[in-house]
């Protein structure tokens, strides 16, 4: 089972960077998707299936083609894949590339000299899940509820429009 | 949602009502007399051609399909010396039958005319002339005509009253 | 040895079938459309025009595979396998009947959830690469339509799950040996149906390809086999939305014991599809903005209100 982690997770890292270096921002979505997809063949491996499925349902499913429809309308063309190959240029890139990998060496170092390396791999089944969530974490969820209901009244005020009369015949007096 | 289930159920029972499909080739659709089909032809009661290549199907075709030469033989009777319609442009709107002063051309039910060349839908006088009618039987143009064209002599046609002698006429 | 060999041939068995009944829907459609509207429909090929399949697939598969030279090529080849992947791969959490099942997940129904929200793709997908107006509309569309049904089809399920206390679909069907789900949760099967209909854009709900407005929708610039992976992604959509409803509101395999659990499974599963093609026959398509409003203002709504009914229900009868 092993083997099946690692290859997920090197699709995982190779697809993320594939996401950075694309210059076409739906190619890059795309790879995103399959980092995602990957993530949750790890969450799977982990013991973790319900998180696995939600991944796929919400974030490749859901949330990228939301981005992708996005990026759909604006059109993105020749020159923006022009500018964005402008932009990437080495001097932009070098600076914050070292001071990542160092931080990711010092990752590296720091999980090697770990004495206990292994990950204890525990199945939580949906209903576990769904028991610390309306059991300890039942404010946090609260809380995330409140704000994705701000957020549909909002959406719903800004959807709002005036009624249209298509004939002045068929206006209504205003009262 | 209830006129939805309505129509949902409405269309459901088409399922057992007849069909309307004519199985074609096994099963012949009935067409009407008056159907405007294959263009022919006609010959009047005597068996001669009804067509007096007066040119007027030609001109009123609206597709130009039509294509006539017109003659005439020692008796002075006009008839079409070739008569060609070109059946991949016919657009079977009966004009040339309306425009016809001599019921000649007729339109009948008939619209088996498919070929394979597209050449053999050029159907020439041989093909166009019918040994019959029509849909006028008994009609003959050269005698209610005032022309004498070997069928009848002059004066002798239906209603016609015979010639007169102008000099006679003098006070 | 011989367990692998019959998951193995279940398997087989089970992709021959579906892909089998996908060509045999274009048939059967054609067929029960034309009995809808008083005509024979195709009779000529073949017993009971039967060979109509072969011709249609033979047709599809020597026409030529055109793709656009305006059109992004990698996604545009990408996008019509898309479907065709993610619906088969649902496949694989339904069971058919107690041992014809080819993998009985813990998470079976958010397996298909996600199978089906992935399937949204290749509809964003061909319509973008497509780089024509229409195919862009229809993706448009498609894309919106297809997360906004998503929501109420998950919603719509969960009383389903609540009722049972799990995400197998085996544990499901078990689960309804004394009542078919449809009598405890009317109003989810509706909700579910016509979210159903939404995710595999048929007719009403066909507005992604809407032919009266967008040419063929997102699937404008296809031809060849690309399109007809696209045709059979849908018809094979049909067939797993109308198995995913009977397993879950009609009893899966579960009928009198005269005739054997896969026989009753496929005579139910066929009685839906044969739904969606009366529905065809029968309903107009609604504009895309009444589509959304529809969706969003009374399914949704609804579905949040028959799952707290439920619950409460649930809890109200377990109290002890």
């Amino acid at each position: 089972m092993d083997v099946f982690f690692y290859i997920a997770a090197a699709v995982a890292i190779i697809s993320t960077v594939l996401v950075i270096t694309r210059k076409h921002p739906v190619h890059a979505l795309l790879y995103l998707i399959v980092s995602f997809l990957a993530v949750a063949i790890i969450f799977y491996q982990l013991g973790a299936p319900f998180v696995a499925a939600l991944e796929i349902v919400l974030y490749a499913g859901a949330i990228v083609v939301l981005f992708i429809f996005v990026v759909m309308m604006l059109n993105l063309g020749k020159e923006t894949s022009l500018q964005e190959k402008t932009w990437l240029n080495l001097s932009t890139w070098l600076l914050p590339g070292i001071l990542a990998s160092i931080l990711l060496i010092e990752l590296v170092y720091l999980i090697n000299t770990q004495p206990n390396s292994t990950i204890t791999i525990a199945e939580v089944d949906p209903k576990a899940v769904a028991l610390s969530l309306f059991g300890p974490y039942l404010i946090g969820v609260e809380l995330a509820a409140m704000l994705l209901m701000a957020g549909v009244i909002g959406a719903a005020h800004i959807g709002q429009r005036k009624k249209k009369y298509w004939h002045r015949f068929l206006q209504e007096d205003e009262q | 949602m209830i006129s939805l289930i309505r129509s949902i159920w409405l269309t459901f029972l088409h399922l057992f009502h007849k069909k309307e499909t004519i199985q074609y080739p096994e099963e012949k659709v009935q067409l009407k007399p008056r159907y405007r089909g294959r263009i022919v032809l006609t010959r009047d009661p005597d068996g001669g051609e009804r067509c007096v290549g007066c040119y007027l199907c030609a001109a009123a075709c609206p597709v130009d399909c039509i294509a006539l030469q017109a003659t005439e033989n020692e008796e002075g009777r006009r008839y079409p010396e070739f008569f060609r319609i070109n059946f991949s442009r016919c657009i079977f709107c009966g004009f040339c039958e309306e425009a016809c002063p001599t019921y000649a051309i007729q339109l009948i039910p008939d619209f088996e005319m498919a070929e394979y060349v597209r050449q053999n839908l050029v159907y020439e006088k041989e093909d166009l002339l019918i040994n019959s009618q029509g849909k006028y039987p008994g009609y003959n143009y050269y005698k209610v005509a005032g022309l004498d064209a070997g069928v009848k002599g002059k004066g002798e046609g239906e209603n016609e009253e015979p010639p007169i002698d102008r000099h006679s006429l003098l006070p | 040895m011989s367990e692998t060999l019959t998951y193995w041939i279940v398997i087989i068995g089970i992709l021959f079938v579906l892909l089998n009944v996908a060509a045999l829907l274009i048939w059967v459609e054609r067929r029960m459309l034309a009995l809808w509207q008083d005509r024979l429909g195709p009779n000529r090929a073949g017993p009971l025009g039967l060979f109509i399949v072969l011709a249609d697939t033979l047709k599809l598969f020597f026409k030529e595979d055109w793709t656009p030279p305006f059109a992004d090529r990698n996604v545009f080849v990408m996008a019509p396998a898309v479907v065709v992947i993610c619906v088969l791969l649902s496949f694989a959490v339904i069971p058919f009947a107690p041992n014809i099942q080819i993998v009985d997940l813990n998470i079976g129904l958010l397996f298909f959830l996600g199978m089906s929200s992935l399937g949204v793709y290749s509809i964003v997908l061909g319509g973008w690469a497509s780089n024509n107006k229409y195919s862009l509309l229809g993706a448009l569309r498609g894309a919106s339509q297809m997360i906004s049904y998503e929501v109420f089809m998950a919603l719509s399920l969960m009383g389903v799950v609540m009722l049972t206390g799990s995400f197998s679909l085996h544990a499901i069907v078990e689960a309804q040996k004394n009542c078919w789900f449809i009598l405890l949760q009317p109003v989810g099967f509706v909700i579910f149906f016509i979210a159903g209909i939404a995710e595999t854009h048929r007719l009403p709900f066909d507005i992604p390809e809407a032919e009266s407005e967008l040419v063929a929708g997102f699937h404008s610039e296809y031809s060849g086999m690309k399109f007809g992976m696209f045709f059979i992604g849908e018809y094979l959509g049909i067939t797993l939305i109308s198995a995913i409803t009977v397993a879950l509101f009609f009893g899966g395999w579960l009928g009198p014991a005269f005739l054997p659990p896969i026989v009753w499974f496929i005579i139910k599963t066929t009685g839906f599809i044969l739904f969606f093609i009366l529905l065809r026959a029968s309903l107009p398509r609604p504009r895309y903005d009444q589509l959304m409003e529809y969706g969003w203002k009374v399914l949704l709504p609804l579905s949040l209100l028959n799952l707290l009914v439920t619950g409460g229900i649930i809890l109200l009868l377990n109290q002890p």
